[in-house]
């Protein structure tokens, strides 16, 4: 797999390609500003990006513009957007399209050198990953909305949909069949009043669901 | 700030004022004369009568002119109850309001009085009534602005109280910004800095054990990784407690936003932000919001919640309301109180309705003109 990599602070740059090409995954274009992620993002032959919210020559919100800006050009382009904080806001926006293969995590979590090379794969292959520090906070928010109609086991279901779990992977973390995952799942899908789509579609819109 | 007063009351004005254009002379001349003679002494017990009987005339023609200006001509006078008599004739001296009432004590009797006398003929004189009707509140609202310049605070007392603003919102700024900092330094201390300490522990104790037993060392490496996480928790805090990182990504409007997001009550948020505010009232605003939903949040027992951004004529706006119980005391908490402190360096202003039974409407208003169209580059990277 071939990858942009968008971080502008050399030592995680370092870090981040080290961990990734330990995992296989080829590294394609290292960049360290918005401009050059700009150029590698263009190149055809890239498969998914790693960017960082923040890059220069503003140091604001350039990489997220950046990844939506692609997803927009080429609609279900994989990108793991990485920052310092999660935002709510942020991961509304990146979901927006509700095309799937994309991830919004904390740096922190490149700590957990397993789960983050996970992430990004999952991410690579369609999948949505969000980051459990999201995922709590809107678990911690009571609001009268269509998700209050989901029982609490539902709802654990679509917390860790949400971190991007497939359903083999919720169905160890719930310690229940994957068949009963499946059941849930369904479940949710007919609550949320989402329309017969493929799984993985759906998934992406029943967290899109939630984050509103 | 128009006038209230018809032309008729105006007119009844006019006649006064005519009527004591000659005791103002009178008062005019023994103030000056007594004042001239006070080292004589005789001067003194002139002056006593003088001074005093200006400053009641002058009192008049202040509510006269506030009647019509629409808005109170104040006197700022030095106050010298209870003085003795010769620290009574310093004090009037070194007031500058008693030179100025002086001065208008000469204008008054000359071109305001002539103003005056002119609307008392229109009114007296059958045929000129019809003048008399539109010309009377224009030149009652000439002599009022005459009386008005003279009798109220001068350019420089207005600079001295500017100041003692100034002085007292700086001094309160700078107390807020040592407390802040200490707040700051304290969080690092025992926060992320205790954390990196056990870290750099945990670290130096697994490198010594990775050799003799590699299980202690791996549970001590996987303490060490969850310590990290917990440093990188709270230094995010401290970040997020000095500058908003959406604050500094997105401006006022985004970070509004975001925090509407995150509250239990649903926030409707309306922006009309045509550009960023400088940076120093966009942080001062996002805290008071931060603040006003965190009231509604813990006090109002509301169903709904908005925020309004306005910025016009420059002058931002920001409503937050609730439809909750309503009952809030702004004295109460020490929480506005400080959003209070904070706007007011900024010359800005905080009003809460509050009315039990709701709503509630919490008003804030900062002065300024805003900064470029869109993102200016902020520091540290992400």
């Amino acid at each position: 797999m071939q990858l942009v990599l968008a971080e502008d602070n050399a030592l995680l740059r370092d870090g981040l390609t080290r961990i990734l090409e330990a995992h296989d995954l080829t590294i394609r274009h290292s960049v360290a500003n918005a401009p050059e992620l700009e150029v590698a993002l263009a190149d055809p032959e890239v498969d998914a990006a790693v960017v960082d919210v923040r890059l220069p020559p503003t140091l604001t919100d350039e990489g997220l513009r950046a990844a939506i800006a692609v997803r927009a050009a080429r609609p279900g382009f994989p990108v793991l957007v990485l920052s310092q904080w999660v935002e709510h806001l942020y991961a509304r926006e990146l979901l927006a399209s509700g095309e799937g293969g994309v991830g919004y995590l904390l740096k922190d979590r490149v700590g957990d050198i397993r789960d983050f090379v996970d992430a990004v794969r999952r991410v690579a292959g369609g999948g949505t990953v969000l980051d459990p520090e999201v995922v709590a906070a809107l678990m911690a928010r009571p609001r009268a909305r269509a998700v209050d109609r989901l029982s609490p086991r539902e709802r654990e279901v679509l917390a860790l949909m949400a971190e991007g779990r497939s359903n083999a992977a919720i169905a160890a973390r719930l310690v229940i069949t994957e068949k009963s995952v499946d059941k849930h799942a369904s479940g949710i899908f007919t609550k949320l009043d989402l329309p017969l789509a493929p799984d993985d579609n759906r998934r992406v819109l029943a967290v899109l669901a939630w984050l509103d | 700030m128009a006038s209230t007063a018809g032309p008729a009351r105006l007119t009844r004005n006019a006649l006064l004022q005519v009527l004591l254009a000659v005791p103002t002379l009178l008062a005019l001349v023994l103030t000056v004369v007594g004042g001239a003679t006070a080292l004589l002494v005789v001067g003194i017990p002139i002056v006593l009568v003088g001074l005093p009987m200006l400053r009641w005339i002058a009192d008049r023609h202040r509510s006269m002119a506030a009647e019509a200006l629409g808005h109170p001509v104040p006197a700022e006078r030095r106050p010298v109850d209870g003085q003795p008599v010769l620290r009574r004739l310093r004090t009037w001296a070194a007031d500058p309001m008693s030179w100025r009432e002086l001065a208008w004590a000469v204008v008054s009797t000359t071109v305001g009085f002539a103003i005056s006398l002119t609307v008392v003929l229109l009114a007296v004189l059958i045929v000129t009534l019809v003048l008399w009707w539109f010309a009377t509140p224009q030149l009652m609202m000439l002599r009022s602005r005459l009386d008005a310049r003279l009798l109220s605070r001068g350019s420089h007392q207005l600079l001295e109280e500017r100041v003692a603003v100034l002085t007292e919102t700086r001094a309160e700024r700078v107390e807020d910004s040592a407390a802040e900092l200490r707040r700051i330094e304290r969080d690092l201390h025992d926060g992320a800095q205790a954390r990196l300490v056990a870290l750099r522990m945990h670290l130096g104790l697994a490198q010594e054990l990775v050799e003799t037993d590699p299980t202690a060392a791996r549970t001590l490496l996987a303490e060490a990784a969850a310590t990290t996480g917990a440093a990188l928790g709270d230094i995010r805090d401290v970040v997020r407690g000095i500058h908003p990182p959406v604050l500094a990504d997105r401006g006022l409007a985004g970070a509004v936003e975001a925090i509407a997001l995150d509250l239990a009550v649903p926030v409707q948020v309306t922006p009309d932000l045509p550009a960023r505010l400088p940076a120093p009232v966009e942080s001062a605003a996002y805290f008071a919001v931060v603040e006003c939903l965190a009231n509604v949040g813990k006090h109002a027992d509301a169903e709904h919640a908005w925020v309004e951004l306005r910025h016009v004529d420059d002058l931002l706006t920001v409503v937050v309301g609730d439809d909750g119980r309503g009952g809030a005391d702004p004295a109460a908490g020490s929480g506005l109180r400080g959003v209070a402190r904070r706007l007011a360096a900024l010359d800005g202003t905080v009003r809460v309705s509050s009315p039990s039974g709701g709503p509630t409407l919490v008003t804030l208003e900062v002065p300024c003109s805003s900064s470029s169209p869109r993102t200016t580059p902020s520091s540290g990277t992400a």
